[in-house]
């Protein structure tokens, strides 16, 4: 897939007040000059994030080392006029990270270090590169850690994981970023440095924790995070169970939950998905099934034996053709191995695949599926999907061929058509990817003028001249009004009798 | 029961918004306590979203409930027990005509919070009228969102003063099949202790609180993961524990007595002691493994404040004869935030102006 962004960013495009050389001799005062990158052949790996599709050319590249550093680069940008993109480690699904061709890229690459390690009070302070799964791997020692964990988490920042309100497998029961992070510092564009949250569980004031959660670098650099850490768990067992009907997969997950049970993991995969991954890592998985279901249970040992055998007999009765436990941990790696490889796995089925992160109300997912399933036909793509089925988040994996004429823009069109659809059942166009660059028109049919509007005015409130990340997140009136007659209005949506916001 | 008088609602706030008149945002008047109130308020017209009712959209395995912002608290908890679920973050009601609206604004959280999560971390989505009188929907009835900035729990704690919540769509949970609660009889500082040495295991505890050299300890969960926990702590078994736990949320145990000024301290857990020298032991109450401290003190706000801040929490005026409450006075950099934050939703300052901050 490939994208020019040039043509994206034009309305947003924000001119600096200073020269390319200036600036760069600027930089190179505080910063040693092997930081301060414009080559082209230097910036070449900072031209995308994780969404290859969307690249550009920063117009220098920054990799500062201390706080003061950070502030020093945002003084000098605000006061003449430069725009700022903040990356952690690039592996963003939705071009959040994508630069500016007339900004610095702020590369936060060199802030790694775990400052604190809290077993008392069951928290780590941390440096905004520091990998998600670091952390974890740090607070091993107290039998604690960090329950957020992506599937990327051998490689995301935990920066980016507060930029993006990151979600894991482990979401369902242990909540994402937002609800497992209790301090941050960031620096403001005027070069400010801000403490959001205390050493307590709140703060006086706006939830300014959860407003930054999830903002996308739009309205501040993050410098540090303490995070909450959680005791492991005594024990973790999985369940796989396989379904002749995707629906009766789907009505199970419900039964789970109605039986009272919130399991750590509910993950679905389709027909698809399952023979992938099969093809792929060997799980074991049953062929002949048109979705599994892999359902994780955690907590104390008797709690654990409890469940395991409730949600056994929950899965036999929505019907499961055939239901494993996994006999032992090493036997639960192999059930979730499948699962973990799903996107790599998929992608051996194909020259390129695209990924979506639409999130619907569960009781929406046969109507949903059906839908997927008309649109690949007519769009005649195919879709694997797979699904964090406890919490209604999907992910369609749209397989294509970059290099056939006209497949790209077909894929884009068919997985705009995905979101609209997750809109009009209740649902919402992002789940855990954000909305960065890619999903910046299906902004306008999730929310109306005066939505966008306060926004633009939340924005506003930290960076008045937009400077952070200019042109994402949150579309211009202007471009939702060119985009014109796709947008929905509440009220007149095609599906008046669905309760929703 | 379920009526719609958003359009009404609606109106009003437009009205004020173009004769600059500030409003007051009542529902069910249960926290009139909470939160400053100065001139400004005192003769601010009412905005009373009370009669606003009803429950939109329940859906118990979808673990979602969505109501109109005057819905009344004990209606909605009612409604999830009969399904076996709950609100998590068990919200102190300070009286029966508490609304979900106004649980929401005001953010409080009862005993379960350090280990569930506070009101916040359940709140979904929700539609408001901003000061300008635009009705909006932030977030939705699903788990995960991302679309756009997460304006939803922005209004969470924010008092009426960035919006007038109409529809709030919060995260329910499964009731715990069993619960008990242990009773130890020790100092602050071995319950301290204590606490956090159990807490760094994973056992199923749901509540702790500390006061009159009694330490006490919930467990919630499976039955077997409980009673295995009970084995593991000791201590003895508390009868009557669920009215315990009740009357520690809607502060009616003995302590809570209307008297000397009550504050509510939030800072690190493992902090050891508070004010050493201003107060006594028997002045606190702790609970949220120590992270939540109530303090029975006439000490001047300063320097309660100033305490507080050095260990980098902060502490409410909470309850005061004369109805006032204080807030942690803010940075000069977070205040400016915060302004501008006002002036985004509420350009111009009619939205329960003053009862969060004098600023604001
Ligand atoms: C194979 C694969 C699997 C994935 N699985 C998951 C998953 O399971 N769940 C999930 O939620 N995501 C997943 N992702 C997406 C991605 O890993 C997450 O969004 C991650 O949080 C991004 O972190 P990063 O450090 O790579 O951020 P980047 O991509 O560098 O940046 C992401 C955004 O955050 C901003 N940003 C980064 N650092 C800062 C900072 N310090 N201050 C301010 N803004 C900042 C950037 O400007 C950008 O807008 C996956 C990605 C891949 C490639």
């Amino acid at each position: 897939m490939d994208r020019d962004t040039t043509n994206m960013q034009k309305a947003e495009t924000i001119e600096p007040w200073i020269s390319k050389t200036d600036l760069i001799q600027a930089l190179q005062e505080f910063i040693p000059d092997e930081s301060v990158l414009y080559d082209e052949e230097d910036l070449k790996p900072y031209e995308c994030d994780g969404l290859s599709a969307y690249h550009a050319m920063p117009l220098i590249a920054v990799l500062p080392e201390t706080i003061e550093q950070v502030q020093r680069i945002l003084v000098l940008c605000h006061e003449h006029h430069v725009a700022v993109v903040a990356r952690g480690a690039g592996t963003g699904l939705s071009g959040g990270a994508l630069p500016h061709e007339h900004g610095i890229l702020l590369s936060l690459a060199k802030f790694r270090e775990i400052i604190e390690i809290n077993p008392q009070r069951r928290i780590a302070r941390v440096q905004p590169g520091v990998r998600n799964l670091a952390i974890s791997q740090a607070a091993d020692q107290y039998g604690l850690y960090y329950a957020p964990d992506p599937s990327s988490q051998i490689a995301c920042s935990i920066g980016g994981n507060v930029a993006e309100n990151s979600g894991g497998v482990h979401c369902l029961k242990y909540g994402l970023t937002v609800h497992n992070i209790q301090q941050l510092k960031i620096i403001t564009i005027e070069g400010e440095l801000l403490t959001i949250g205390g050493s307590g569980l709140d703060s006086p004031g706006y939830d300014l924790l959860a407003l930054m959660t999830g903002s996308e670098g739009m309205l501040g650099v993050i410098i540090e995070i303490t995070v909450k850490l959680l005791p492991k768990p005594e024990r973790a067992q999985v369940l796989l169970a396989a379904f002749d009907d995707i629906v009766k997969a789907g009505e199970a997950v419900g039964n789970i939950i109605a039986a009272g049970i919130i399991p750590a993991g509910l993950e679905m995969m389709d027909r698809l998905a399952i023979r992938a991954a099969e093809d792929f890592v060997h799980a074991g998985y049953p062929l002949q099934a048109e979705a599994i279901l892999l359902c994780e249970l955690d907590g104390t040992n008797e709690e654990v034996s409890e469940h395991v055998l409730q949600v056994r007999e929950v899965l036999k009765h929505s019907g499961a053709i055939e239901v494993r436990t996994a006999k032992d941990e090493a036997e639960r790696l192999i059930f979730w191995a499948g699962r973990k490889a799903a996107f790599p796995a998929v992608g051996r089925l194909s020259p390129d695949y695209y990924c979506m992160d639409g999130t619907i109300p569960r009781r929406q997912l046969p109507r949903v599926l059906q839908a997927i399933a008309d649109l690949s036909r007519e769009y005649e793509l195919p879709v694997a999907n797979v699904f964090h089925a406890g919490d209604g988040n999907l992910h369609p994996l749209i397989l294509y061929d970059a290099n056939k004429p006209g497949e790209l823009e077909r894929t884009e069109e068919f997985g705009g058509r995905i979101l609209e659809l997750c809109v009009e059942v209740g649902g919402t166009i992002t789940g855990e990817h954000g909305v960065g660059m890619e999903k910046i028109n299906q902004m306008c049919v999730q929310f109306d003028s005066p939505e966008l509007q306060q926004f633009h005015a939340v924005k506003a409130a930290f960076d008045p001249q937009g400077l952070l990340n200019p042109g994402k997140a949150v579309p211009t009136l202007h471009r939702c009004a060119e985009l014109g007659a796709m947008h929905v209005h509440h009220g007149e949506l095609p599906f008046p009798e669905l309760e929703r916001f | 029961m379920n009526t719609d008088i958003s359009l009404q609602l609606q109106q009003q706030v437009e009205q004020a918004c173009e004769q600059v008149s500030p409003l007051r945002i009542v529902c069910g008047n249960s926290k009139a306590f909470y939160g400053s109130m100065d001139e400004r308020m005192a003769s601010a017209e009412t905005l009373d979203v009370s009669e606003h009712r009803g429950v939109l959209s329940y859906e118990p395995t979808e673990l979602v409930i969505t109501a109109r912002a005057g819905t009344l608290l004990s209606d909605i908890e009612k409604l999830l027990d009969d399904n076996g679920q709950m609100l998590p973050f068990e919200p102190p009601a300070y009286g029966k005509t508490a609304s979900i609206g106004g649980t929401i604004a005001c953010n409080l959280s009862g005993p379960a919070r350090a280990w569930s999560g506070a009101a916040r971390d359940f709140l979904l989505g929700c539609k408001i009228i901003n000061g300008r009188g635009e009705i909006l929907c932030f977030g939705g009835e699903v788990m995960k969102n991302v679309a756009g900035y997460d304006v939803s729990r922005l209004m969470a704690g924010a008092m009426g003063t960035l919006g007038v919540l109409l529809e709030v769509s919060l995260k329910v949970l499964p009731k715990a099949e069993m619960q008990s609660t242990q009773l130890f009889h020790c100092s602050s500082a071995e319950a301290l202790e204590k606490i956090h040495a159990w807490s760094q295991t994973p056992l199923p505890i749901s509540a702790s609180s500390f006061h009159d050299s009694t330490l006490r300890l919930r467990l919630s969960g499976a039955t077997k993961a409980v009673k295995a926990a009970i084995n593991s702590v000791g201590g003895e078994t508390l009868d009557d524990a669920a009215q315990y736990w009740h009357a520690l949320k809607e502060q009616e145990l003995d302590f809570f007595r209307p008297g000397s000024p009550l504050w509510r301290i939030s800072l690190a857990s493992d902090a050891r002691s508070f004010l050493p020298d201003l107060a006594a032991d028997n002045d606190f109450l702790y609970e949220w493994g120590g992270a939540l401290r109530w303090l029975k003190s006439g000490v001047p706000a300063d320097s309660i404040q100033q305490a507080a801040a050095e260990l980098e929490g902060h502490a409410v005026l909470f309850r005061h004869p004369q109805q006032q409450t204080v807030f942690q006075p803010l940075s000069p950099g977070l205040l400016r935030i915060h302004n501008n934050l006002k002036r985004a939703f509420d350009p111009q300052n009619i939205l329960n102006p003053g009862r969060l901050y004098p600023e604001l």
